[in-house]
């Protein structure tokens, strides 16, 4: 890169550890980031990257190893310490105030004690010269996702800072929103800014990153130029080995087979002032099929699943049918009875109860649905029947644990979720609701998830999955509906979608609107 | 016209310190800490201010003992909750009790000794102007203090840098733990006010109200101030109303009461409560204004993980 002749370097790590009780999270690290470079750091969820980054901003303290900013030793305490080095960091989990105005939440950040106005007026200002608009006086929580963003990046970029940390920026961007980003990373870089770029999208990576770091376990398994690899290479050196694809039959005979899931003018009121309200949602899945419900996060998608699954009641009886009856009015209970599964986003606390052994969980889940295997004569429980369950569970879907029948929050999030989705697969479903089924799980487990989830409807099931994964979603899909300020497209076939189709759905352009608009790019 | 100007002077007695009690819990509230130990902080406040006041003759050495007292019974709270992490809403309730116990304890040879008062606003001439002249400036002192202090919270909070940091931790710490902002420190000083607040609103009874030791003397005054800082949706201008309404609907149902009117004395003296609580829940009728104004982790106890 023509901004890199002088390659000094702005920031050195040195053997940083960090341990977490029995885990060391962080486990000797090097670390190089030069002057005016992007710098990729690669791995696995679980790999020790957010406790790396946490460490260089100074709000977790390191055990051991020495950080060098400009070639001199540092100490990083505290995040304000690294502010006045010349550290920003735009977080994965916003650290923003829903209460408060974009400008209100710009100034916490900067420690100058000049007017509101003054520093709405410079987000402004800032914000239009890169290309992200952004209404200072906005209520942070009526903004989506990609908004909320922009102020995280604004305000990183008026402490004027050397060098750039972002924590896996683009997982809540439309592609569309994730370009311009892009133009912007490439802007700093020119004007000679570092950045640290986190992610475990490869393609991404190959294109604006100049060196990367793979992390693996908490070490550092090998530096790289992304762009001297291919994704599978990127990959392997991430996950350690190689991963399975997905493979999905092509599905046959879709348009005769029966409805199992039939939404029908599902509309809802927003149940708090920053919840989305759902508008008309009309949708049909088939026996055998597998739709996926795209989307940036935040647009209704929550609020969709729990009036699907019975978390919440419709007024309208007919808005939710399932195998052709009438469930809108049931409970969660009454619509598994019907013969339907949900698994939901959240997996303590939601999915599943996190002081509770797996057999208990299943129970929990399991126990109305399969009554006569779980439950005897005068209710009690038949614990060796919820055991062996629990194992076959465990076994079909390959689940990893330190005890036989440990808590559930003693798993790691991939390990749980697996046995979550197993726990619903196991009853053969007719119908399946999965809400981000591969979120924070790596590679290996997720390709298991998403090859039974499309054998699950090839054996003739209904499965619908809502996902914020666009790569998931083009993996799993037979079609693919856009939701979109609590509206729902009409559903893509698998063959007519690409990335910037389903893309612009996602920034809200009119179904009818997209090809034109593609023309005109 | 005399009695109508002293049935205004006493509900603004009767209003004052659940208003400088309620602003104090606002200020805490807002940072995100739930201290219900308001009413254990007030009565603490009460007898250290009766106490002080009696043992050195002073009313003003009582209420400045019954701000310190109240502080200091706080910063207990502060220890526990902030500190060691504990359960606000099980360390508040000890608070109370504690309170409750400890003032009756040290009170023991207070019962029935003639106390101090603070004396009232007496500017010449001017407080001998008819009606306006009393309710203006022939108040007592504390009731200056708490309009004053309504108006700088008012201006604190929503005005400066400071005040809006204090909100924003109340909104998420997590967040402003990021940011670098010491959440635990603000955390303290808030809880601290808060205590110093209800000590005042303790020493307005002792001292102005009715000046004399009486064993529980606060008599749910506290549980009151912190309802009014829910009912008023976090906002001091509706704590101001909420804790007038309350004083007025009080001395109201007292004065019938004694007028002998044929409606059971339980539900007058029910009114009070019933009358504010429905006057706040009309004007907080804008959810997505009482959302926004609702410190999102209050009562969370923050422990940053370092």
């Amino acid at each position: 890169m023509s901004a890199n002749h002088d390659r000094s370097n702005l920031l050195e790590v040195r053997g940083l550890t960090k341990i977490f009780g029995s885990l060391t999270a962080c486990d000797y690290i090097d670390l190089n980031i030069a002057k005016g470079e992007i710098h990729a750091l690669l791995g696995e969820n679980g790999a020790g990257k957010s406790t790396l980054v946490k460490m260089l901003f100074g709000s977790l303290e390191p055990n051991a190893g020495e950080i060098f900013w400009g070639g001199k030793p540092v100490k990083i305490t505290s995040p304000g310490v690294a502010k006045k080095l010349g550290i920003g960091m735009v977080f994965q989990h916003f650290s923003l105030f829903e209460a408060l105005t974009a400008a209100e939440n710009i100034a916490l950040s900067l420690n100058d004690g000049s007017p509101i106005s003054t520093i709405a007026a410079k987000a402004r200002a800032l914000s239009f010269s890169y290309g992200l608009p952004l209404d200072p006086d906005s209520l942070v929580g009526d903004l989506s996702v990609g908004e909320r963003q922009r102020i995280e990046i604004i305000r990183c970029l008026l402490q004027t800072p050397q060098l750039i940390i972002l924590d896996e920026p683009t997982s809540v961007l439309t592609p569309q929103e994730a370009d311009k980003l892009f133009e912007t990373l490439e802007r700093l870089r020119s004007e000679g800014k570092s950045i640290l770029y986190i992610s475990h999208r490869l393609e991404e990576v190959k294109r604006i990153c100049d060196r990367a770091t793979v992390l693996r376990h908490g070490k550092v398994v090998g530096h790289c130029n992304p762009r001297e690899e291919t994704a599978a290479s990127l990959a392997r050196m991430m996950v350690g080995s190689e991963v399975k694809a997905v493979e999905r039959a092509p599905a046959e005979g879709i348009e005769t087979a029966p409805a199992l899931l039939e939404i029908r003018g599902l509309t809802r009121k927003p149940a708090t002032p920053f919840a989305i309200p759902l508008k008309n949602i009309n949708l049909t899945v088939r026996a055998g099929e597998v739709i996926g419900i795209a989307g940036v996060a935040g647009n209704g998608q929550g609020e969709f699943f729990e009036s699907v699954s019975g978390e919440v009641l419709q007024q309208d009886a007919g808005s939710v049918r399932i195998r052709g009856k009438d469930a809108g009015a049931l409970s969660i209970t009454g619509r598994r009875l019907m013969g339907a599964a949900f698994v939901p986003e959240e997996r303590l606390g939601h999915g599943a109860a996190p002081r509770m052994k797996l057999s208990e969980n299943l129970l929990l889940s399991r126990h109305a649905t399969d009554g006569k295997a779980f439950v005897g004569s005068g209710g009690m429980v038949k614990n060796s029947a919820v055991y062996s369950a629990a194992q076959r569970i465990i076994t079909a879907m390959d689940v990893r644990k330190s005890a036989p029948d440990p808590e559930a929050a003693a798993l790691s999030g991939g390990n749980l979720q697996k046995f979550i989705v197993g726990r619903e697969l196991d009853r053969k479903p007719s119908v399946m609701i999965v809400n981000q089924p591969t979120w924070g799980v790596d590679a290996g487990a997720a390709a298991r998830i998403r090859q039974a989830l499309i054998e699950l409807a090839r054996s003739g099931s209904a499965v619908l999955v809502i996902s914020q994964d666009l790569d998931e979603l083009f993996e799993l899909s037979d079609a693919i509906a856009v939701m979109h300020n609590g509206q729902l497209s009409a559903p893509l076939p698998i063959a007519e979608a690409t990335f910037e189709k389903i893309g612009l759905l996602m920034g809200g352009a009119e179904p009818g609107h997209a090809e034109h608009s593609l023309e005109i790019a | 016209m005399d009695i109508t100007v002293n049935i205004l002077l006493t509900i603004a007695t009767a209003a004052t310190p659940l208003l400088i009690a309620a602003i104090g819990e606002l200020v805490v509230e807002r940072s995100g800490v739930l201290n219900l130990g308001v009413e254990g902080m007030m009565i603490m406040g009460a007898v250290g201010g009766f106490g002080a006041g009696y043992l050195t003759g002073s009313p003003w050495i009582g209420l400045l003992a019954a701000i310190i007292v109240g502080a200091l019974f706080s910063l207990l709270f502060a220890v526990m909750t902030l500190s060691l992490a504990t359960n606000q809403v099980a360390t508040g309730l000890s608070l109370t009790l504690l309170g409750l116990g400890l003032s009756g304890m040290i009170g023991t040879s207070f019962v029935g000794q003639p106390g101090v008062r603070l004396p009232n606003l007496d500017i010449p001439v001017i407080s001998s102007i008819p009606v306006v002249g009393k309710l203006i400036f022939g108040q007592d002192p504390v009731f200056y203090i708490s309009i004053a202090l309504t108006a700088a919270v008012m201006w604190f909070l929503f005005r400066t840098r400071t005040g809006l940091t204090l909100r924003s931790i109340g909104d998420s710490h997590t967040s402003a733990h990021a940011l670098g902002i010491k959440v635990i420190r603000y955390r303290y000083l808030a809880v601290i006010f808060g205590g110093a607040c209800a000590g005042l609103a303790g020493g307005h009874l002792s001292l102005v109200y009715t000046p004399q030791w009486v064993e529980n003397m606060s008599a749910g005054r506290g549980w009151i101030a912190l309802a009014l800082v829910v009912f008023a949706s976090w906002r001091p201008w509706r704590v101001l109303a909420g804790a007038y309404i309350f004083g007025a609907v009080w001395i109201g149902q007292l004065h019938a009461q004694a007028f002998g009117i044929p409606v059971p004395s339980q539900f007058l003296s029910s009114l009070p409560y019933l009358a504010t609580i429905v006057v706040l829940v009309l004007i907080s009728r804008n959810k997505r204004l009482t959302m926004m104004n609702t410190p999102a982790s209050l009562g969370q106890p923050f422990v940053p993980d370092r």
